[in-house]
C-alpha cells in the first residue's frame, strides 16, 4: 500500500467518496477497511441493505468482471470475497431486523464426490447480497440431501456446483431424480462449475448454467421473475 | 542415453524427442521421465516422445486443442502415434478429439489414476485425497502454491483445501529425498500425509502395448 493510501482517513469521507473507496478496498481484499467502512456507512443511519448492495456487491461486481475479462485471477477473487464476507457478518443481523427486499430462496451445494466449495460459497454469498435466502448444503451431497432439503424448506432454486469432470455427472442423477418423482418443475435447477458449459446444462436438463457468481444472480432473478409471471398468469 | 530433462523446462516447454523412430508418443510433460525410463529399460528404440508443457495441467481447457494439433503436425511422418494423456479435466473432449483423429489414449481421469490403477483409484473413492506424483512432488510450487496464491497469501489456504484431510503421495520410485518433500508438502498445507508407492501403473502397461504392437 502506498504512503499515500496510508492517508486515507475513511471516516472523512463523503458517502460517494467512501462507497467508491470501499470498493477499490473490496478489490484489494481489505478485510478490516471493509469492516470499517461499513460501520461507518451504518452510523451515518444508511439502511443494511443499502450497504450491502452499492460498496459491497456493487465492488463484487466489478472483481467478478475483471476475474472474468482475465484481469484478476482466483487468490484476488477470494481475498476480495473475505472482504465481503467480513462486511456481511456485520450486516446479516442487521438485515434480518430491519428486513430486506426478499427474491427467493435457494437450495445450494456440491454433488456427491466433490468437496470444492469455492465457486458454490461464492455464488452463496453473492446470492444472499442479491436478497435471496440461502440453504447451503455444504459439499459432497447426494440426492437426497438436495430433494429433501429442497421440499423442507419450501425452496424455489435448486443449485449444484462441481469442479471435476468425474463429479459433474451426478447432476443429472439429481435432475433425473426429480423427473421420476414428478417434481422437476417445482424449482428452479441452477448449475456451475469449471468444467460445465452451456451444452452440459441443457443435456442434463437444467434450467441454467452459470458461468459465474454474478451470471448466477442475474439468471436466477430472471427465473424468478419468469416464475411469477407464470405463476399469475396461470 | 538421453539426458534426465530439467523439470521447469518440462513444467513451460514440454520436451521435444522426436528423431528417426516409427512411432510418437505425445504425452503431457508431467510423464516425461517416467516415459524415458521405461523406453531405456525396454529398448524402444523406435519409440520418439513429443511432450507438452506439463502446465497444461492447470489449464485443462487448453489441453484437447493442444494434442489436437501436436498429432496433425506429427501423424504424417509416423506410422503411428498414442496420446498419453489421461481425460485431465477436459470432461471428455479429449477422449472425442483422440477419436475423431483416429489415435488411441490413456484410460481414465488423470495420471494419478492411472499410475495407480483406474480400478483400483475408482474403488478407493478418495474424495478427500489431495494426490501428488513424482513429478508434482518436485514441481508443487510450480502447480500448486504459487497460482493459487498460497506464496503471497498463504491465509488462503483454509478456502483452498479445508475440506481435504489428506495427501496421498503415489510414489513412482523409491527416493527418500522426494518422500520427504512431499512429507513437507502435506506440512505446509496441514494435511495427514500418506505414501503409497504405484510405480508406473498402467502408464508401463499400456506404453508397452503400444510400443510393441507398433
Amino acid at each position: 500500500m502506498s504512503e499515500e493510501e496510508d492517508d486515507i482517513i475513511l471516516s472523512e469521507l463523503d458517502d460517494d467518496e467512501l462507497v467508491q473507496q470501499m470498493q477499490d478496498d473490496l478489490y484489494d481484499g481489505l478485510k478490516e477497511e471493509i469492516e470499517e467502512g461499513v460501520n461507518i456507512l451504518l452510523g451515518r443511519g444508511w439502511a443494511p441493505y443499502d450497504v450491502l448492495t452499492k460498496p459491497l456487491v456493487g465492488g463484487m461486481t466489478i472483481v467478478g468482471n475483471d476475474f472474468r475479462d482475465g484481469i484478476l485471477f482466483v487468490p484476488e477473487v477470494l481475498l476480495a470475497a473475505n472482504a465481503m464476507k467480513g462486511g456481511m457478518a456485520i450486516l446479516k443481523p442487521l438485515l434480518v431486523e430491519t428486513g430486506a427486499p426478499r427474491m427467493g430462496k435457494m437450495v445450494i451445494g456440491t454433488v456427491k464426490g466433490d468437496i470444492h466449495d469455492i465457486g458454490k460459497n461464492l455464488v452463496a454469498m453473492m446470492m444472499e447480497g442479491a436478497g435471496f435466502e440461502i440453504v447451503d448444503l455444504g459439499i459432497n451431497n447426494p440426492v437426497e440431501a438436495y430433494l429433501d432439503t429442497a421440499a423442507r424448506e419450501e425452496a424455489d432454486i435448486v443449485g449444484m456446483s462441481a469442479l471435476l469432470t468425474t463429479t459433474m455427472p451426478y447432476m443429472k442423477i439429481v435432475i433425473d431424480t426429480m423427473k421420476e418423482k414428478g417434481i422437476r418443475d417445482d424449482y428452479i435447477v441452477m448449475v456451475g462449475g469449471a468444467p460445465l458449459n452451456e451444452e452440459f446444462g441443457r443435456a442434463i436438463g437444467a434450467d441454467a448454467y452459470c458461468r459465474d457468481a454474478a451470471v448466477a444472480v442475474e439468471t436466477a432473478k430472471t427465473l424468478i421473475a419468469r416464475k411469477h409471471n407464470q405463476l399469475a398468469a396461470g | 542415453m538421453t539426458a534426465t530433462p530439467e523439470d521447469s523446462d518440462l513444467t513451460d516447454h514440454g520436451l521435444d524427442l522426436r528423431g528417426a523412430g516409427r512411432v510418437l508418443a505425445i504425452a503431457c510433460g508431467a510423464l516425461a521421465r517416467e516415459i524415458l525410463d521405461l523406453k531405456q529399460a525396454n529398448g524402444w528404440d523406435h519409440l520418439d516422445l513429443r511432450c507438452l508443457p506439463a502446465i497444461l495441467h492447470n489449464h485443462p481447457e487448453r489441453i484437447t486443442d493442444a494434442v489436437r494439433k501436436a498429432v496433425a503436425d506429427n501423424r504424417d511422418r509416423y506410422d503411428e502415434v498414442f496420446v498419453v494423456y489421461a481425460d485431465c479435466g477436459t470432461g471428455g473432449l479429449l477422449q472425442a478429439a483422440c477419436a475423431d483423429m483416429g489415435v488411441q489414449m490413456m484410460e481414465g481421469p488423470h495420471c494419478y489414476a492411472f499410475f495407480e490403477g483406474n480400478a483400483e483409484f475408482t474403488d478407493r473413492g478418495e474424495v478427500t485425497a489431495f494426490y501428488l506424483t513424482d513429478f508434482l512432488v518436485r514441481q508443487f510450487d510450480a502447480f500448486v502454491w504459487r497460482p493459487l496464491g498460497l506464496d503471497r497469501h498463504p491465509d488462503l489456504l483454509q478456502m483452498y483445501f479445508g475440506n481435504y484431510d489428506r495427501l496421498v503421495y503415489q510414489a513412482q520410485t523409491d527416493d527418500p529425498a522426494l518422500t520427504a518433500l512431499a512429507q513437507s508438502h502435506a506440512d505446509r498445507m496441514g494435511l495427514r500425509f500418506e505414501r503409497r508407492f504405484t510405480g508406473y501403473g498402467e502408464l508401463q502397461r499400456d506404453l508397452a502395448h503400444f510400443a510393441v504392437q507398433a
